[in-house]
This record gives structure tokens, C-alpha cells and sequence, in this order.
């Protein structure tokens, strides 16, 4: 083995240190996709049959206790699976480590914001 | 952050052109893709006119007769001329192929041939594998076993025991799907790739190796295995017909069910 192999191979076995979320993670993401296949059909069907009715029957809609459960529900999965999927799409192309770092914070961030101003724009609606 | 400039000396030209030297009622152009590291001249693609009446089938057989009788310096690695081996994996007709096991017939058109994609170029068709082989030796590619068989016994399976590592046991290394690989591509230092998964899975599914709870924790990885987002385009080039990316489906299977 020349000593550029050698070089390569520790570089693989320091791979190890690199566990951060591996399953978990994949696992997640797979639920949340799950999740959201009745949800985003109950949605779409309600804002064909409902929600184009005007602005008196959303506001109707909305406050039906089903209705704001779901939505609430479906904005919860959304941004949590756009954030995981945003998460594998920079670990992919973002191989600067600092601006990977700070990308990973500001898209969760994002999420997190995005997500408690849906929720709560539901509940205004609802309450 | 990604490079969209290619590094310096990345830049393909037209090199030499080598016609046939007599009149044939069957000739085919092969376009080879050549680089030496001993000038500083760009890589080039040379082309070869040969007479197909007067070559065997395969492209590998193209290629040897090009180096036999027309340019003695074109370089690339070859053993077995039957798909045993894996040395002559190279990229032919767009797709990563062993020269060997590729039909000239099969070709529309000019046979274009290049390295195995995103690897370092050792000489014209030859790629440096040595990443690949070191990450091949991280996942232990041999049996792992306390316990000892039977004194003079071998270790027995049964046969649906040993039917579970029919389409791995197959791979002959020749690393044309890991270099297929996008995922690899962009993480290759990080990322196993389809290849070496592979082997890792050959193992894990080997009822003789006792040592598969080490390996599936050695694979609980966001980098080492789960850039895998089924591409496919290992299935799509193995030369051997093998499915990597069932055996890297049935490595993540194996990690949720032990969660």
C-alpha cells in the first residue's frame, strides 16, 4: 500500500466521527411525505368545494374544529417535511462547512417561523 | 460551495486523427478519450478508424486491436476479456460498461469512449480507484466470525441461507456504478457509493458473518449511507445485470427495523 492510499483510507475510517442523524432523519422524512398524502388531498378537495365559495364560507369553514385540526395539522408536516427536505438538498451541494452550518440554522429557522405564523393565523380565524 | 468552472487542463480537445489504412466494406470510428500525466497538454480525443471485418467482437477487442496495430501507447487496464475480472470498466456509448461484456454491434454510430466519470485520470482510460478500494476496506469486506467451524468442517448454510446473497455475491468491483453515481459525484469523500454498499450489504446478508450488528452501525451514517436517494443509476449501468440500490434499500430497511 503506497502511503497515498494509506492517506485515503484514514480519511474513510474519520468518516465515523461524522454520525449525526442517519435513520432518524430518513425515517422522518418518510413519515411526514406519508402524512401528508390525506392531508393534501382533504385540502384540495375542501378548497374545490368550499373554500372557491367566497370569503364568508372559508371564514365558515375555518371554523369548524375538523377543519382547523387539519390545517393546522397540514401546515405542521409541511414545513417540517420542506425543512428535512431542504436539510439532504444542502448537505448535498453546500460543501463550504461554515456556510453549510449557517444555511442548516436559517432553514429551520425559517420553518419554525413560517410554521407558528400559519398555525396562528388558523387559530385567529378559528377563535 | 459546488465548482461550475472545470479545474485547469479539464478542457477535452480534438487530437489525432488515425484513418484506415486500406479500403474495407466495414469500417467503424472509435473516439478515445486520451491524457497523459508526464506532458502538460489538455486531455484529447483521438480517433480510430478500424476495419470491424477484422476484429473481434467486443469493444475491448477494439481496443486491444488499437493498441496492436495502430497506436502502441494507448493505455488502459484489461485481464479477463469475460466479465470476471472488473478491470476494464470504462465509460462506452455514454454509458459505464466492461469493455469486455460490451458488443461493438450494440453501438450506433461511432464508439465514444471515456474513463469512468469523476475520478481522478491516472492515464487515458485508467482511473484512480484508490479512494474507492480504501472505502471498500472500511466496511470489512470479509467474514467476521467468533465462533470456529467444526474442526475440519467448512461453515454450512442452508440453501435459503445462501440464496440470500445470490445478486451480490456476483459483483465483480468494477466500479461502474459507483462512478454513475450522482450522489457519488457530488460526496464521493464522504458517500460509500453503490459499490462498496454492495459489499457492505453481502456481508450483512451472509448468515455466516456474525458481526452484522457492528456493520449496521458502522452504516448509520447521514453521509456513509443515506445520500443514497435512489437515482438508480447503478441498477440502470451494472454490467453484471446486478441491483445495488435494492441491496443499499435493504441496508435502510435493516436500520429502520432495528430502531
Amino acid at each position: 500500500m503506497n502511503s497515498n492510499i494509506d492517506e485515503k483510507f484514514i480519511k474513510v475510517e474519520d468518516m465515523k466521527t461524522l454520525k449525526t442523524h442517519g435513520v432518524g432523519h430518513w425515517k422522518l422524512q418518510r413519515i411526514s411525505a406519508i402524512a401528508m398524502i390525506p392531508l393534501v388531498i382533504w385540502f384540495t378537495t375542501s378548497l374545490m368545494l368550499t373554500l372557491m365559495d367566497g370569503y364568508e364560507q372559508s371564514i365558515d369553514w375555518l371554523q369548524s374544529p375538523f377543519n382547523a385540526t387539519g390545517l393546522i395539522l397540514l401546515f405542521g408536516t409541511l414545513y417540517f417535511h420542506a425543512a428535512s427536505g431542504l436539510q439532504v438538498v444542502i448537505e448535498d451541494y453546500v460543501h463550504h462547512e461554515g456556510l453549510k452550518i449557517v444555511s442548516l440554522i436559517l432553514i429551520k429557522l425559517i420553518a419554525i417561523v413560517l410554521g407558528v405564523l400559519s398555525i396562528l393565523c388558523v387559530l385567529k380565524i378559528f377563535l | 460551495m459546488a465548482e461550475f468552472a472545470l479545474p485547469k487542463h479539464s478542457k477535452i480537445v480534438k487530437g489525432i486523427d488515425y484513418p484506415l489504412q486500406s479500403e474495407s466494406e466495414n469500417p467503424k470510428k472509435v473516439n478515445v478519450y486520451r491524457w497523459s500525466p508526464d506532458d502538460d497538454e489538455n486531455p484529447r480525443i483521438d480517433s480510430y478508424t478500424i476495419d470491424l471485418n477484422n476484429c473481434g467482437p467486443m469493444v475491448l477487442d477494439a481496443l486491444i486491436k488499437i493498441k496492436q496495430e495502430v497506436d502502441s501507447s494507448l493505455t488502459f487496464r484489461r485481464s479477463c476479456r469475460e466479465g470476471i475480472c472488473g478491470s476494464c470498466s470504462m465509460n462506452i456509448d455514454g454509458t459505464n460498461t466492461l469493455a469486455c461484456l460490451k458488443s461493438i454491434e450494440d453501438i450506433k454510430g461511432d464508439i465514444n469512449i471515456y474513463p469512468l466519470p469523476h475520478m481522478d485520470v491516472v492515464k487515458d482510460l485508467v482511473p484512480d480507484l484508490s479512494k474507492a478500494y480504501a472505502q471498500l476496506t472500511s466496511v470489512k469486506p470479509w467474514l467476521q466470525s467468533d465462533s470456529r467451524p467444526e474442526e475440519g468442517k467448512s461453515r454450512k448454510q442452508s440453501p435459503e441461507q445462501r440464496e440470500k446473497i445470490d445478486g451480490l455475491w456476483e459483483c465483480v468491483l468494477c466500479f461502474s456504478c459507483t462512478t454513475s453515481c450522482p450522489s457519488y459525484w457530488w460526496n464521493g469523500d464522504k458517500y460509500l457509493g453503490p459499490a462498496v454498499l454492495l459489499q457492505a450489504y453481502r456481508w450483512i446478508a451472509d448468515s455466516r458473518d456474525e458481526n452484522t450488528e457492528e456493520r449496521l452501525n458502522d452504516l448509520e451514517d447521514t453521509f456513509k449511507l443515506y445520500r443514497c436517494h435512489t437515482i438508480m443509476n447503478c441498477t440502470k449501468t451494472c454490467p453484471k445485470g446486478l441491483n445495488p440500490a435494492k441491496a443499499i434499500g435493504e441496508i435502510k430497511k435493516l436500520q429502520l427495523e432495528r430502531k
